[in-house]
C-alpha cells in the first residue's frame, strides 16, 4: 500500500498485514506473538515485516506450544499489554482451548471488570486449500457458544484491514477468523470511507427470492451463487455475519420478513452448531414471515476429509441453489 | 463466472469401484536382516533408579535428603546453611510466627463455617502455613504474586482481608479483592492455567524494563501444587519463562497429595530437579521451615528482579487436612503418615525456638492468641452477614464493553421475576 490516503486494490492478507501495522502504531501496547511470526512472517505471510520495524520487542516468535501462546498472552494483558496472537491453522487452536475458554473468557466476570482481557486470537480458518488433516478446519462454534469472548470473522481485503484494528482495539478478547483460502482475493480498500462497526452484520447483496446468510470463506461462495441464480431470474439477498458473537440478527430478520426464505451457509458441520443457532432465532422472530423452513448448507457431521474429497465436503455453488430451489419448493 | 451445473444424479452407493481387500498375499516389503545385535545394558544402568521401589523411596528421601535448605529444625534448633543462612532479629521471628498463627485460625474457623453450612467448601492450608508465610513475607510491594486456590497464607501477606477469601466459597463471588493494588491475583481453579499467566505477566515486567536492580526491580512469584507439575501449562510455563528469562519464581509447595494421587504417581525425580531440564534453578527447601522458606524466596525474587529469573523452589511440605471439605483422606493414607507430619509442625518449631532461646515473653503468645480469636468472629460475623448477589449479578460485567443483547437479557429475567407475587 503506497500512501496513507487513497484507493487501493490489496489482497485480504495484505489487508490484515497494513490493519496489524496501522494498530502496532497507533499503540506502543500491542504486541505480536505466535509461532513464526518474526522472522518469517507467519506462514501465511500476514506478519511478514513486523518484527523487522517493530523489533523482537513487539512481535515475538513464540515456543511451539499453542496454551502457552494463549496463556502468556493472559499475563501479559495483566500487565496492561494488547496481545495479538496467531494460531497457526485452525486445527491447532485446541492446545490453547482451556486457557481460552476458561481463563481468557472469565477474566472479566470472575474480577467483576477489575481485569480487562484486550486480547486478540488469530485464526485462519476452513478448507479449500487441499491441505492435510488438521489445516482445514472451521472451528467458530465452539467460541461463538463461549460467554466472555466475542468472535468475528472478515471476508474481504477491506473488512480484514478495518476488523483487525478494531478487534485491538476492542477490550474484550476477541476471536478472529481469517478466511485462509481467500487470502490472496483483491479488493478495493478506500482508507477514507468510514468501517461499519466491528460486531455489526452487513447486506451485502440485495434481492427478493430468498436470503442467504453466511460469514467467512463462505461469502464468496454465496454471492456468487446469487450471480449464478441470476441467469434462472432468481434474485438472492446475501448477508454477510462478520460478527459471530456477539450475533447482529437485525439485518437477517429485516430481510426474512421481505424474502420469507432463508439459507444458512457454513462449512463447519451443521449439528449444534453456530447456523442452528441463527435458524432458532430467526424461526422466533420471523415466524410468521417465513413462507419454508429455514434450510442449512453446511460442511458434513463428519471429521474433515482428506483434500481429494473437500470439493464434495464443503459446500458450494450448486449446494446453496439446490436448497434455494427446495426452499422455493414449499 | 462459472455456469449454473445441476448436482449430478446420485449414482448408487457403491457404484464407485472400491478397492477390496487383499487376500493371501504376500507382507509387502522385502524382510531385512538386523544390522547389529541389541544394544548392551538396561534403563537403569544408563540413567539411576528405574525401578519403583528405588523411585518411591527417592522421592520420600527429598523431604529430608542432604540438599533440602533447612533452617530451624522440627525441634525448633537454629541451624545454618552455607548459602541461605538468615539474619533476622527475634520481632522478625515473631512477626512471621504471628502470621502463621493468624493465618491457621482464619483456616480452621472458614472449616469450621464449612461444617456448619456456611461456606459451600473450603481448601484448607493446615501444615502449609509456613510455607505460604515464608513466600509471601518475601515478596516486595512491587512485586506480583498468581495463587492457586489455596493461598490463604500468601493473600494475608498481601494485605488481602481473609473476610474476602469467604466469598469464594460461600458462593457470592468469584474473588473481589483488587489484584493491582494487592499485587495478589485472583484464585486459578483450573490446576497449572496460573503459571503460564505467571509467565506472561513476568515477560511484561522484562519489556516494560522493571528488571535490573535486585531492590527495586520486579518480578512475579506463581504458587501451584505438585499434581500441578504434571499439567501441560506447567511445563509451557518453564519453557516459556526459561527462554525469555522471565522474571518469575515458580513456587511449588508440594503438599505430597494432589487428592488421592501421591507424589509417586507425578514425578519419578524429585520436583526441584525438573528445573534443570529446562535450563533454571531448581532449590529444595523444607516447607515447613517458615525461616528458609524466608530465606531462599527472598534470594530467589532477587534474583528475578536483577534479571536472572527464572528460579524453581520446591517447598516441601504436608497437606494435613483434606483436599477441600468435600474430600475423605481416610480413603487414601494412613494415619500414621499425618502423625509422622505432626512432629515437623510449622508453627511448633517456631514456637519452641522462641521460648528456648528467650526470644518471646509469654505476654506474646497469649497477645497472639487474642489477636487470633478477635480474627475469628470478625470472620464469622462477616461470614454470616454476606450480602447475597441479586439475580442481577448473572448479567454484569461479563464484557468490558457495551453488550446490549446481555442487556436485554437481564431485563427479561428481572421482569419474569417481578412477574411473581412475592418477587422472586
Amino acid at each position: 500500500m503506497a500512501g496513507s490516503a487513497g484507493t487501493q486494490t490489496i489482497t485480504l492478507a495484505k489487508g490484515l498485514n497494513q490493519g496489524l501495522r496501522a494498530a502496532m502504531e497507533a499503540d506502543p501496547k500491542v504486541i505480536v506473538m505466535g509461532e513464526d511470526v518474526g522472522k518469517l512472517g507467519g506462514v501465511f505471510r500476514i506478519t511478514d515485516g513486523l518484527q523487522k520495524d517493530f523489533g523482537e520487542q513487539r512481535v515475538l516468535d513464540t515456543p511451539l506450544g499453542e496454551s502457552g501462546i494463549i496463556g502468556t498472552a493472559v499475563g501479559l494483558a495483566l500487565r496492561g499489554y494488547r496481545p495479538v496472537c496467531e494460531i497457526q491453522f485452525d486445527g491447532f487452536v485446541y492446545p490453547a482451548f482451556d486457557q481460552i475458554v476458561t481463563q481468557l473468557a472469565r477474566f472479566h466476570y470472575r474480577s467483576q471488570g477489575k481485569l480487562r482481557m484486550p486480547v486478540v486470537v488469530r485464526v485462519p480458518h476452513g478448507g479449500g486449500i487441499g491441505a492435510v488433516e488438521h489445516h482445514s478446519e472451521s472451528p467458530e462454534s465452539y467460541f461463538a457458544h463461549t460467554p466472555g469472548i466475542k468472535v468475528v470473522a472478515c471476508a474481504n481485503a477491506v473488512d480484514a484491514y478495518w476488523m483487525i484494528q478494531q478487534a485491538i482495539a476492542c477490550d474484550d478478547p476477541v476471536i478472529f477468523f481469517e478466511p485462509k483460502r481467500r487470502y490472496w482475493e483483491k479488493a478495493s480498500l478506500d482508507l477514507a470511507a468510514a468501517p461499519p462497526p466491528l460486531f455489526s452484520s452487513r447486506l451485502v447483496r440485495s434481492g427478493t427470492t430468498a436470503t442467504v446468510v453466511t460469514y467467512g470463506p463462505m461469502v464468496r461462495t454465496a454471492l456468487d451463487a446469487a450471480t449464478v441464480a441470476e441467469q434462472d431470474g432468481q434474485r438472492l439477498e446475501v448477508i454477510d455475519l462478520r460478527t459471530l458473537s456477539p450475533l447482529d440478527l437485525a439485518p437477517v430478520f429485516d430481510s426474512v420478513r421481505r424474502t420469507g426464505r432463508l439459507i444458512c451457509v457454513s462449512e463447519a458441520p451443521g449439528e449444534a452448531s453456530l447456523i442452528g443457532e441463527l435458524a432458532a432465532r430467526v424461526s422466533q422472530e420471523c415466524f410468521y414471515s417465513l413462507e419454508a423452513p429455514v434450510l442449512r448448507v453446511t460442511g458434513f457431521d463428519t471429521p474433515y476429509p482428506p483434500a481429494k474429497c473437500e470439493e464434495d465436503y464443503l459446500p458450494d455453488v450448486d449446494r446453496i441453489l439446490d436448497a434455494v430451489d427446495r426452499a422455493l419448493g414449499y | 463466472m462459472p455456469p449454473r451445473k445441476r448436482a449430478p444424479s446420485r449414482s448408487s452407493p457403491g457404484a464407485k469401484p472400491v478397492g477390496s481387500p487383499i487376500v493371501g498375499q504376500p507382507t509387502v516389503g522385502p524382510v531385512v536382516e538386523p544390522l547389529a545385535g541389541p544394544i548392551v545394558g538396561t534403563a537403569m544402568e544408563i540413567d539411576g533408579p528405574h525401578n519403583p521401589q528405588q523411585i518411591i523411596a527417592g522421592l520420600r528421601a527429598t523431604s529430608e535428603g542432604e540438599d533440602l535448605v533447612q533452617l530451624l529444625t522440627p525441634e525448633g534448633q537454629r541451624v545454618s546453611h552455607p548459602r541461605f543462612d538468615l539474619e533476622i532479629s527475634a520481632a522478625g521471628i515473631q512477626a512471621l510466627y504471628r502470621d502463621m498463627v493468624l493465618v491457621r485460625r482464619v483456616d480452621r474457623e472458614a472449616n469450621v463455617l464449612q461444617r456448619q453450612g456456611q461456606l459451600g467448601l473450603w481448601a484448607p492450608l493446615l501444615g502449609q502455613e509456613a510455607a505460604q508465610v515464608g513466600a509471601g513475607r518475601a515478596m516486595a510491594p512491587q512485586d506480583m504474586a498468581f495463587p492457586s486456590y489455596r493461598e490463604h497464607g500468601v493473600a494475608w501477606c498481601r494485605g488481602v482481608d481473609p473476610t474476602e477469601l469467604l466469598g469464594i466459597f460461600r458462593g457470592v463471588d468469584q474473588g473481589s479483592w483488587d489484584p493491582n493494588s494487592t499485587g495478589f491475583q485472583l484464585y486459578a481453579v483450573v490446576v497449572g492455567t496460573q503459571c503460564l499467566h505467571a509467565t506472561g505477566y513476568a515477560m511484561g515486567q522484562r519489556l516494560d524494563g522493571k528488571i535490573g536492580n535486585a531492590e527495586t526491580g520486579e518480578a512475579t512469584i506463581c504458587f501451584f501444587g505438585d499434581g500441578a507439575t504434571s499439567q501441560g501449562d506447567v511445563h509451557e510455563a518453564f519453557v516459556w519463562a526459561a527462554v525469555y528469562d522471565a522474571p518469575v519464581v515458580f513456587f511449588c509447595q508440594n503438599n505430597q497429595w494432589a487428592i488421592s494421587a501421591s507424589l509417586d504417581r507425578q514425578t519419578r525425580v524429585p520436583l526441584y530437579r525438573r528445573a534443570r531440564g529446562y535450563g533454571f534453578p531448581g532449590i529444595r527447601v523444607d516447607g515447613n521451615d517458615v525461616l528458609a522458606v524466608f530465606a531462599v524466596t527472598q534470594w530467589a525474587l532477587r534474583e528475578c528482579r536483577t534479571g536472572n529469573g527464572p528460579v524453581l523452589i520446591e517447598a516441601c511440605t504436608y497437606r494435613m487436612d483434606a483436599h477441600t471439605t468435600s474430600d475423605d483422606p481416610t480413603r487414601y493414607r494412613l494415619a500414621d503418615e499425618l502423625e509422622e507430619w505432626k512432629l515437623k509442625d510449622p508453627l511448633e518449631r517456631v514456637r519452641v525456638h522462641l521460648v528456648r532461646e528467650g526470644l518471646a515473653e509469654p505476654d506474646f503468645f497469649a497477645g497472639v492468641i487474642d489477636e487470633a480469636d478477635e480474627l475469628a468472629r470478625r470472620l464469622r460475623d462477616y461470614c454470616t452477614s454476606m450480602p447475597v448477589p441479586g439475580p442481577e449479578r448473572i448479567f454484569s460485567n461479563i464484557y468490558a464493553e457495551a453488550s446490549p443483547s446481555l442487556d436485554a437479557a437481564r431485563a427479561d429475567f428481572l421482569a419474569y421475576h417481578a412477574s411473581f407475587e412475592d418477587g422472586h
